[in-house]
């Protein structure tokens, strides 16, 4: 029996925007360390790095907001270990990347041996006041808590430094041609080191907002994968900030709807409700690339100043 | 010529000390889907691994690989750890079955042991455990206390096993209420934390005030604990860490005694391809703590069908049912056949939608 009635569509919306915040956050970092030239697959390494660095800080101080912080510290600390492996040892980016996943899959799970089972403080939402109150675009929109506003702020911002200031051009300037920024007198692997800490925070945060506010616990390889989904997420959303956010509220959207029609009931066999996150976000991403857009000209590649 | 006969002589003491190894001990190689860490299914398989090395010491060495897919890679793995000199290995996820039998055939002296599966071979047995029995009861409880009458339930896979448990558990619930009905949602992984708490919410935001699950993480716990009002089951271990609410009783797999046995018989030299499947009575299946959540009649009622389960007395398949289509299946006072079961692919009467393909 067919009961569409039984969809909440508030509850609905309110739910993907949660759902998309983990991708949000993992995604955004990873497009500006590949906007330096750098590919780290180490995002599901990072990621589940943050989800038990901030679930333990959060636990033992009682903070959420401190463990959101320690999450971007763990995320950062570990992609320092990649930093350090591809910009000063010279070591291939695609096997650092998957060893820095495997390490922090293991890592976290040693961390978090002592935190299975325990239930994290929770983080409240932001009190807009009357504005809360406003029928369906108040429920939907302005009852959620700070780090899911904080990751669209980040979107934006990074479209803004990128396209608008000086750091951003330099950043691009690394990533589209090493040789080129490096005779221009540019730091060419401190300032992909700075962003490869960007992208270890902002994984580190995308996976506390898993074992802080979607789950809420902690369970070992919670992340199960959504580091991966990132990774493609940036090169579908073709290493454009506003896409990727399109793409990651894609994603998350039909994922919850798929559900949510499945717990409905609706006539549509489950095989293609379950696999339809992924092809239209795919679809739809590739669809708008259409355009000249394309990777960053030196990405994944190693540089060396004598080369 | 002289590296040569260098590699040549340090093959042959690498051979004979994987020899001389095998014959002081068993190795034994356990295949898990998930990590041991998940609170549920595969928390429960290691546990087993931990009572094999404790019973048996220095005499047992185990091994085991987590987070393997189901499919090509776990054939991997299997054969790393048959190569490595496993003895015994323990495949612990349905998916695993045509890998487990593709690896069997290639380590003719390597046993191989294929959980929820019903492929078998001279050196390949399958086990399980009746969790259907423990659904009945979980039904129970469920029909009984939800006032929204709205029970969610999270599948994994369309498989037999989970199939059974839904109809087990539909069976048992609509018995103590009539009006109850059954909200499916298809997860279509194992584990994957986060996907299980979206399923659970979307469930609880439909309406239900119980959710069971058939996904081996705690995270659909957490979003029961998290919404309030809602009920619900640990599923493949006690998950006592959210009782006594959400979690009201449990299924709690208990593989020890099978591992233990099993790797004795290969000690032994006894091994044979076997098919076990061992529910409440055995202890195979042991039913977690009913909470104080719970009230004291339906308790009562509980405990006593645990009971006549365990006992043989009854069995949570006996007619008459008939199946979703309304096609007669079981006459009154029928019982279902093993093999029926053990295939099951269709819905009893009442239960909504179709099963994936």
């Amino acid at each position: 029996m067919m009961d569409l009635s039984a969809i909440n569509p508030i509850l609905f919306v309110a739910g993907f925007l949660v759902a998309a915040t983990p991708l949000i956050f993992a995604a955004i970092g990873e497009l500006v360390v590949e906007k330096s030239g750098v590919l780290n697959l180490g995002v599901e390494g990072m990621m589940i790095t943050g989800a038990i660095c901030g679930f333990a800080v959060a636990v033992e101080t009682g903070s959420p907001l401190l463990g959101f912080a320690a999450a971007a510290a763990g995320g950062a600390l570990l992609s320092l270990l990649f930093a350090f492996l591809t910009q000063i040892a010279l070591a291939n980016q695609v096997a650092s990347g998957l060893a820095l996943t495997l390490f922090g899959l293991g890592l976290s799970a040693l961390l978090g041996q002592s935190y299975v089972g325990v239930k994290p403080p929770r983080l409240g939402d932001i009190d807009f006041g009357p504005l809360a109150d406003i029928p369906v675009i108040g429920p939907i929109l302005f009852t959620h808590d700070i780090i899911l506003y904080l990751g669209i702020a980040l979107v934006a911002a990074t479209w803004a430094v990128l396209k608008f200031t000086r750091a951003g051009l330099v950043l691009r300037a690394v990533g589209e041609s090493h040789d080129a920024a490096h005779a221009l007198g540019y730091h060419v692997k401190r300032i992909r080191t700075l962003a490869i800490m960007f992208g270890g925070a902002c994984a580190g945060v995308g996976g506390a907002y898993i074992s802080l506010i979607r789950v809420p616990q902690w369970t070992e390889g919670m992340t199960a994968g959504i580091g991966w989904i990132a990774l493609a997420l940036v090169v579908f959303a073709s290493w454009k900030p506003w896409r990727l956010l399109l793409g990651a509220y894609l994603f998350g959207g039909i994922t919850q709807l798929q559900l949510n029609l499945q717990g409905a009931g609706v006539a549509i066999p489950v095989e293609y409700l379950a696999m339809s996150p992924y092809l239209i976000t795919i679809i739809v991403l590739v669809i708008l690339s259409a355009d000249k857009s394309a990777a960053p000209a030196s990405l994944g590649r190693t540089f060396h100043a004598s080369q | 010529m002289k590296l040569t006969k260098l590699l040549t002589t340090a093959a042959l003491a690498a051979g004979l000390a994987t020899g001389a190894l095998a014959q002081d001990k068993t190795k034994v190689g356990f295949v898990f889907v998930g990590p041991v860490g998940d609170g549920g299914w595969t928390y429960e398989h290691n546990e087993g691994r931990l009572a094999l090395e404790e019973e048996f010491g220095d005499a047992v060495e185990t091994v085991f690989v987590e987070n393997v897919a189901e499919g090509p890679d776990s054939e991997r793995v299997m054969t790393q750890m048959a190569l490595d000199g496993a003895d015994l290995i323990f495949t612990t996820s349905f998916g695993y079955m045509d890998p487990t039998i593709n690896v069997a055939k290639k380590f003719p002296d390597v046993k191989f042991e294929h959980a929820t599966g019903y492929k078998r071979a001279d050196n390949v047995s399958t086990y399980s455990a009746r969790f259907y029995e423990g659904r009945a009861i979980q039904g129970h409880i469920a029909g009984s206390m939800t006032k929204s009458n709205i029970i969610g339930y999270i599948g994994s896979y369309p498989i037999p096993e989970v199939i059974r448990g839904i109809n087990s558990a539909y069976i048992h619930a609509k018995k103590v209420n009539p009006d109850v009905q059954f909200k499916i949602v298809w997860a279509y992984t194992w584990f994957d934390p986060a996907k299980e708490a979206d399923a659970a919410k979307v469930l609880i935001e439909q309406g239900a005030d119980v959710v069971l699950q058939h996904t081996d993480s705690t995270a659909p716990q957490a979003a029961a604990q998290e919404a309030g009002n809602v009920i619900t089951f640990g599923q493949a271990s006690d998950m006592a860490q959210y009782a006594p609410k959400p979690r009201v009783s449990s299924i709690i797999d208990n593989w020890a005694p099978y591992y233990i046995a099993r790797t004795k018989a290969v000690m032994d030299g006894t091994w044979e391809s076997t098919d076990t499947w061992d529910g409440i009575g055995p202890g195979m299946v042991g039913i977690g703590e009913i909470t104080d959540a719970v009230p004291a009649e339906v308790k009562e009622q509980a405990l006593a069908l645990k009971d006549s389960i365990a006992s043989g007395d009854y069995h949570p398949f006996t007619g008459p049912i008939n199946k979703q289509d309304g096609s007669a299946w079981l006459a009154e006072g029928d019982t279902a056949d093993d093999g029926t079961l053990a295939g099951m692919n269709f819905y009893v009467e009442g239960i909504e939608g179709d099963i994936p393909q």
